[in-house]
């Protein structure tokens, strides 16, 4: 088993570095398909939400927003599934499909956008807190105990509250709600990466404190950034479906995939069953892909975190 | 024990304030002034509001001190039960919030018993069969709980029970005291919906915290000295293991509150959660403000219970 770990290990690094061939990437990526049947599962499903963001406005039949007229100047208020509508309509007569294609552009946008500003940031913050010593850490870890007493979605809640409802805000909100759990982690990682050899040898031979973490922590925390970003990105994307599902995340036309729930909420779900369960699908199928990509990539990269909770307070 | 117990508990207190800091400065930094919030009726439409009538009733409200004031004699009333007067129900927070909040209690709890009954036989089936079908399959199943978003899983259940057992949840709400067997049927649904998704996570955990424990020497002791595998796994191996997941129940406790105000507002229950959304809507940031600390409180304490508790079942904790 150890011996397996190692050889991963050591398979890995040299990958990333210098003296990969032109064809490298590639044999990587199957040889972690192999690997990771269920972590590369979760990576096509990213790439086809990727794709489909990009792709919207080609592959979407009908306008996201408007509502649909048909020949007759009939407005098709929750037709069922079929030919002329993949999906289904919805409670004012617009086309689910289209709105669940443009929706994955929203999901998309606040998930990188809060995973880029808020993972990027509360690492750095992280980072300085294990490395700042003690007083400043002591201050930091109370606001983080603080933080973490107040459940995710209630913080989130809370800021939408104060800031009102547009989509930019909804990024400020998650980034703000990400603080506590991602610094948690991030300084927990930093404090067992500073005792490591290499740093003291580091240290030893004289190196300055800003040398040490830029040329030695940060390069080996990599890793976790990226497996903690690859977990977060479902947990924004989860998050922003919960807000606009209450109503108070993006405006009520922007296509949202939580946004599009609510009146299935409401009791139209037994009127129109399709309406409350496409959408849920999409959110369901995103966040299981970013779920399974994030625990592959935590195997490979970094084996010592297996049975570590980094995903662990993806509230709702 | 008593010096573990009086570290833990020197933590609380600064932990708790921080808490109360951060919510008041949160709510105090809104752009637009509560005072006109009050005067102009909610939302919007702040033209007919005169000067005057807007510096009287901030001066009422005290919102002229400075800030520091402000949050001095804010916690000062908390400290002492007052929570406040709702900006839009112009009534004591308190009065709106008791029965709310023992609703929510009864659910959260409710829905943590539900999921940790669960999750233990699932994470020890898990553990003791290791990477057989049955370990896959509950792992699988833990997988898609974490996955499956509560919203959608109530509004599925909903739409499952009302279509093939044409039973739709019962309207209006009535106390556990008033009425036990309506107060169960209401709150028994939310509260699955709740566990499911708590229920995946405290199964990877007792699954975890079950392999590691099955490593240790005083299992093969036990084995050795000719126990059966029941009182092997059942005595030995769960005592040990289920601490970790006394551990993260408490945080489990502040994931599920969290969750709750989704499930509330599917099923229509009257707790916290939807006079939370009411408050939002509203723009009510006392009702609001008195929510959240109301719940870090009850976090902080549950977590420091649990901590204390770890101390007693756990003699390693207090030597560290």
């Amino acid at each position: 088993m150890l011996a397996g770990r190692e050889a991963v290990v050591a398979r890995t690094i040299p990958d990333t570095r210098s003296e990969a061939p032109a064809h490298a990437p590639w044999a990587a990526v199957i040889k972690f398909a192999g690997r990771k049947p269920l972590g590369a599962m979760g990576g096509l499903i990213v790439l086809a939400l990727v794709l489909t963001a990009l792709l919207a406005p080609l592959i979407s039949p009908h306008d996201p927003r408007q509502i649909i007229r048909e020949a007759n100047n009939r407005v098709p208020v929750y037709v069922a599934p079929g030919p002329a509508y993949l999906m289904g309509t919805d409670h004012v007569g617009r086309d689910i499909a289209s709105r669940i294609i443009y929706g994955a552009r929203i999901s998309l946008y606040v998930g990188l956008g809060s995973v880029l500003i808020g993972v990027t940031g509360w690492f750095l913050v992280g980072m300085v807190s294990a490395y700042a010593g003690p007083r400043v850490d002591l201050v930091a870890q109370r606001v983080v105990d603080a933080m973490m007493a107040v459940p995710g979605l209630i913080i989130v809640l809370a800021i939408m509250a104060v800031l009102g409802s547009s989509l930019n805000n909804v990024i400020i909100a998650i980034v703000i709600g990400m603080l506590a759990p991602v610094v948690r982690t991030v300084r927990s990682q930093v404090l067992s990466v500073k005792e490591m050899e290499y740093v003291v040898a580091a240290r030893a031979i004289g190196a300055r404190s800003a040398r040490v973490v830029v040329r030695h922590i940060m390069p080996n925390c990599l890793a976790i950034y990226l497996i903690l970003a690859t977990y977060y990105l479902g947990f924004a994307i989860i998050l922003e479906a919960s807000l606009s599902f209450l109503g108070v995340g993006v405006p009520p036309d922007v296509p949202s995939w939580g946004g599009m729930l609510t009146a299935a909420a409401q009791g139209h779900i037994t009127k129109a069953p399709w309406a409350g369960i496409f959408p849920g699908l999409a959110i369901f199928i995103v966040v299981l892909g970013f779920n399974l990509l994030g625990d592959a990539l935590r195997d490979v990269l970094e084996p010592r975190l297996r049975g570590a909770r980094l995903g662990a307070r993806l509230a709702r | 024990m008593g010096k573990y117990a009086l570290r833990r508990m020197v933590l609380f207190v600064p932990t708790l304030l921080v808490a109360t800091i951060l919510v008041f400065a949160l709510f105090w930094i809104v752009p637009g002034d509560p005072a006109l919030t009050i005067l102009a009726g909610g939302e919007g439409d702040s033209g007919s509001v005169s000067s005057e009538q807007l510096q009287q009733l901030r001066q009422k409200l005290g919102l002229d001190r400075p800030l520091y004031v402000q949050y001095a004699s804010w916690l000062g009333n908390v400290l002492r039960g007052d929570l406040g007067t709702s900006l839009w129900y112009k009534t004591p927070v308190w009065s709106h919030l008791r029965d709310r909040f023992l609703v929510t209690m009864e659910l959260a709890v409710m829905a943590i018993l539900l999921a940790v009954c669960a999750a233990v036989p699932l994470g020890i089936v898990s553990a003791v069969k290791q990477d057989t079908g049955l370990d896959y399959l509950s792992r699988i199943f833990s997988s898609i709980g974490i996955a499956l978003p509560t919203f959608w899983f109530g509004i599925l259940i909903v739409y499952a029970l009302a279509t093939f057992f044409e039973w739709l949840p019962p309207l209006g709400y009535a106390t556990l005291w008033d009425d036990p067997v309506l107060n169960l049927q209401q709150l028994f649904l939310p509260a699955l919906t709740l566990a499911f998704n708590d229920l995946a996570f405290t199964a990877r955990v007792t699954r975890s915290s079950m392999l590691e424990v099955m490593r240790e020497d005083y299992l093969r002791t036990a084995r050795a000295k000719g126990l059966v595998e029941l009182a092997v796994v059942g005595r030995h191996a769960l005592k040990n293991a289920l601490l970790p997941v006394l551990t993260v129940s408490g945080y489990q406790f502040a994931r599920l509150l969290g969750g709750v105000i989704i499930v509330e507002s599917i099923f229509a229950v009257p707790g916290m959660g939807t006079l939370l959304i009411d408050s939002i809507i509203h723009r009510d940031f006392i009702v609001l403000q008195a929510i959240v600390v109301l719940i870090a409180a009850v976090v902080l304490t549950l977590n420091l219970l649990i901590d204390l508790s770890y101390g007693v079942l756990d003699p390693r904790v207090r030597y560290q």
